[in-house]
């Protein structure tokens, strides 16, 4: 009985402090409703620098989609840079899956030379941040002209071996007996890899996918650095740019770039998790 | 594909064979190359040549010996940025790790955990730029954690602490490294209690074993290999709290949480690029050698469990 109790307590504790985590939320989700005379008199002291304390209802006085309305017909501007945001994810998440699967496929399923090497090196550059390859990248995309353009901030992307890893786990679990009885049947590296890896895979994949895609939604260091035009900035860039004035049409803007990312979240909440234990996994 | 069919027809004939043999063979470059290549392009070779420029001059070019390493090395701002780097992980990695089993053991203990789980996971789908805005709302001298301070009686009346602008600006940076990151550290150390099989456990308990002493006897001993695994990821991680101090504070913050991050930033965009390499290399010299570090340490204890 007494036990039980307890464990009634830890959890509404443990419930209470994960709702904790989500409360940014529910500040988006009522200040994006909230209209403008309202936000200006919860938010005056902040905009004005006044020596006073801000106050905040989660439920407004006189909800309104005003700001929506605002963002999404009026402001084209918008839609050029949430456009930007989806072309950099998709080019570069397909990128990296038509580079990362067959390379992931090679360190699985064949024991070549200096693998364990080149293995090595391609789990040090996954785990190198920024700042160190920054440079470099910038070297490269200066030289092929690239600077400037969204090529500068998909490509290097692309071939992150980051997604390798990932996939190389699933790859993994195939039975190498497996594949000599298919190379005994006359079946082809290239049939193989299409017919017994590729269903293999799928669960890498989408992890991949799924973290590729929390990552690169909210790039912020490469596009701020190989990204002077901003007419070519993502929504990343561009959010922190609306001033504490429009304060309602920065929390639409934040709502409508919260929605594809908490979408990805939920239906591969699954698969978010298991890219995250398999990125610790040791080989 | 129709090759193969026809190949099949004619089997365990010898050239057959002898092609096949080959083709598995160098089968691994065709799959590899296109990843190898583009990371020898876009990483490996230039970063070579940003090796060779970490011992030339900026815009002339010619070979200057080790001076940008000295210079680097007395630079000021250097000094503070790394600093203020080994304190930010100094600080944050145990915090996370600590806090993160903590809660991970709790969650165990649960039926049905799943949503707790994925309301701690949660702020990985929040794009930085979307909490700008909040972070503002919260840490401004009119803000709500002032409010609160104020109504709790821990700040004089009347007092408007800026908590970005002063020493606290580097605690922000850890409250907010800790938000984003405990639910992923809480999935791994979950994975890791999960790991270790029921069976173990369950024969403990029958010992009479305490949850505590099943705890610390049983399942902590096991552990080790995920502890290795989240400090590795928790430390590449931190380096992504840039995005958080970069859309409040801007490129140059308060000195408290200027990072590496916002130096190589402030350096590039300022075309410092001699400065650049020479840090570049040394930071990517030193992440190296602890990774391997890590890595070793990880192989062994492996061994020795098997």
């Amino acid at each position: 009985m007494r036990k039980n109790i307890q464990k009634g307590i830890t959890k509404t504790a443990l419930f209470l402090l994960g709702a904790a985590f989500c409360i940014p939320v529910l500040f988006l989700l009522s200040g994006s409703v909230m209209s403008r005379y309202e936000l200006t008199e919860s938010l005056m002291p902040l905009m004005a620098d006044r020596e006073e304390l801000i106050r905040w209802d989660f439920i407004p006085m006189y909800p309104t989609f005003e700001h929506y309305i605002r963002v999404l017909f009026q402001t084209p501007q918008f839609f050029v840079v949430f456009w930007n945001s989806v072309k950099i994810v998709i080019c570069i998440l397909a990128g990296q899956l038509l580079i990362a699967v067959p390379a992931a496929w090679a360190f699985a399923v064949y024991p070549f030379r200096f693998r364990k090497i080149l293995f090595t090196l391609y789990i040090v550059l996954m785990l190198m941040p920024f700042q160190v390859t920054m440079l470099s990248n910038y070297l490269v995309l200066d030289g092929l002209g690239l600077m400037d353009t969204h090529g500068a901030v998909i490509l290097p992307a692309v071939f992150s071996t980051y997604p390798v890893f990932l996939i190389y786990r699933g790859f993994c679990g195939l039975p190498k007996g497996l594949i000599e009885a298919a190379r005994i049947d006359g079946a082809g590296e290239w049939t193989i890899f299409r017919h017994l890896g590729l269903p293999l895979a799928s669960g890498g994949i989408l992890s991949a996918v799924v973290l590729g895609f929390l990552e690169y939604w909210s790039l912020i260091e490469q596009p701020l650095a190989f990204l002077k035009d901003q007419t070519l900035w993502p929504l990343s860039l561009y959010l922190p740019e609306i001033s504490i004035e429009q304060a309602g049409y920065s929390f639409v803007a934040s709502i409508i770039t919260l929605i594809p990312a908490v979408f990805v979240f939920l239906s591969g909440r699954e698969y978010l998790e298991q890219g995250i234990i398999a990125s610790a996994m040791k080989e | 594909m129709q090759k193969t069919r026809r190949q099949k027809q004619s089997k365990r004939h010898p050239s057959i064979w002898q092609n096949k043999f080959r083709e598995s063979r160098y089968a691994w470059a065709g799959f590899l190359l296109p990843s190898f290549l583009g990371v020898c392009i876009f990483v490996l070779v230039p970063f070579l040549d940003v090796v060779r420029r970490s011992f030339l001059t900026a815009v002339t070019e010619e070979w200057s010996g080790v001076r940008n390493y000295q210079t680097v090395f007395s630079n000021q701002a250097f000094i503070l940025a790394v600093k203020n780097t080994v304190r930010f992980t100094a600080v944050c990695l145990p915090l996370l790790i600590g806090i993160g089993l903590f809660l991970a053991v709790q969650l165990s203990r649960l039926k049905k955990m799943q949503m707790i789980k994925s309301m701690f996971l949660f702020p990985m789908a929040m794009p930085a730029a979307t909490v700008v805005l909040i972070w503002k709302m919260f840490f401004a001298r009119q803000g709500f954690l002032n409010g609160g301070l104020l109504a709790a009686g821990l700040l004089p009346e009347g007092s408007f602490f800026d908590f970005m602008g002063t020493k606290a600006a580097f605690w922000v940076l850890v409250f907010s490294y800790l938000w984003k990151n405990l639910g992923y550290t809480i999935v791994l150390w979950l994975a890791g209690i999960f790991s270790v099989s029921a069976d173990l456990t369950e024969a403990a308990k029958v010992d009479g074993a305490s949850e505590r002493q099943c705890f610390w006897r049983v399942i902590f001993p096991n552990l080790k290999g995920s502890l290795y695994t989240i400090t590795v990821l928790s430390f590449l991680n931190s380096f992504k709290v840039f995005r958080e101090a970069y859309l409040v504070a801007g490129s140059y913050p308060h000195e408290s949480m200027y990072l590496l991050q916002h130096l190589f930033n402030n350096w590039f965009v300022n075309l410092e690029l001699d400065k650049m390499a020479a840090a570049a290399v040394c930071v990517g010299a030193v992440l190296f050698a602890a990774i391997l570090v890590l890595q070793k340490l990880w192989d062994q204890d492996g061994q020795s469990q098997e």
